[in-house]
């Protein structure tokens, strides 16, 4: 490779790690559930990256490439799962997403619920959790996150449906 | 709850979570231990599939990890024992591993002192 197409992926990759750094953490952070361990995962995932995005590149086609990076720590966390043989150590850190919100308001009256919602959560089947973080922590849509997955677009639409559905039978009082 | 409440409440239970400044300080010593051992040490290795990082290293870190005192004084740290680093490493991914912990290391020293 010569030096301008190697200065002009270089920064590419630099536009890349600068736009999905926070979805990359968040990721790790809701998917691990806990900062040291998604500060490594995070950390791994932009290495990785780093190695491979040349010809990431130009596999995409020119598609974004963040359900590429969001596979790549997905992947990793599977690793550490596998290698230490164990769950997430701590569950979510309830007071980091409690002062998400955003109002007094929102703390006295949505607090029980937001407690639901996350314990529920936890409840859910790995791969559904996992929809629920890319769609609702990093905003992705179904297209990406059935790429990030390895689905198809409509096995992913139906993957979230579920999800939800469940995480509404779980919160729903009897 | 119904269901359109339940998808503003994971909105509000998921919500993005801002990466600790101690990351970013790490990937910069990481990159930049990658970046000195590209240009010292490990010419032919795996550089064909890692390139060079010097173009993009630095971009990176002056604008998303910002020239900080603490920063800079642990990747001085960092730098000051990579000698030792390398001559114990594999290659360069586990001398980024080996970087990447004694950033750790530094930065919670640099932490706990405050």
């Amino acid at each position: 490779m010569d030096q301008p197409d190697k200065a002009r992926l270089d920064a590419e990759f630099s536009a890349l790690y600068k736009a999905h750094l926070r979805d990359v953490y968040s990721y790790a952070y809701y998917r691990i559930g806990n900062h040291h361990d998604a500060e490594d995962l995070t950390e791994q995932t932009f290495l990785q990256a780093y190695r491979h995005f040349e010809r990431a590149q130009a596999e995409s086609d020119g598609r974004p490439l963040r359900p590429w990076l969001i596979r790549i720590a997905h992947n990793l966390a599977a690793n550490l799962y596998r290698d230490r043989s164990r769950r997430p150590q701590t569950p979510i850190d309830d007071t980091t997403v409690l002062s998400a919100m955003h109002t007094t308001e929102d703390l006295v009256e949505g607090r029980d619920e937001l407690a639901r919602i996350i314990a529920g959560i936890q409840e859910l089947p790995e791969e559904r959790r996992e929809a629920l973080i890319m769609r609702f922590a990093l905003g992705m849509d179904n297209r990406e996150i059935a790429r990030a997955m390895g689905k198809t677009d409509g096995a992913t639409k139906v993957l979230l449906h579920r999800a939800i559905k469940q995480l509404q039978t779980i919160v729903t009082p009897a | 709850m119904a269901h359109v409440d339940i998808e503003r409440m994971l909105r509000r239970a998921l919500a993005p979570v801002d990466p600790p400044e101690r990351l970013k300080t790490r990937v910069e010593a990481t990159l930049q231990e990658l970046t000195d051992a590209a240009v010292d040490e490990l010419d032919g290795w795996e550089l064909s599939a890692m390139r060079d990082p010097r173009n993009w290293v630095r971009p990176v870190v002056a604008t998303a990890v910002g020239a900080s005192a603490g920063t800079a004084l642990v990747v001085l740290r960092v730098r000051q024992e990579r000698r030792k680093r390398a001559a114990a490493a594999r290659n360069p991914l586990d001398l980024a591993e080996r970087t990447l912990k004694a950033a750790v290391g530094e930065a919670r020293k640099l932490a706990r002192r405050d």
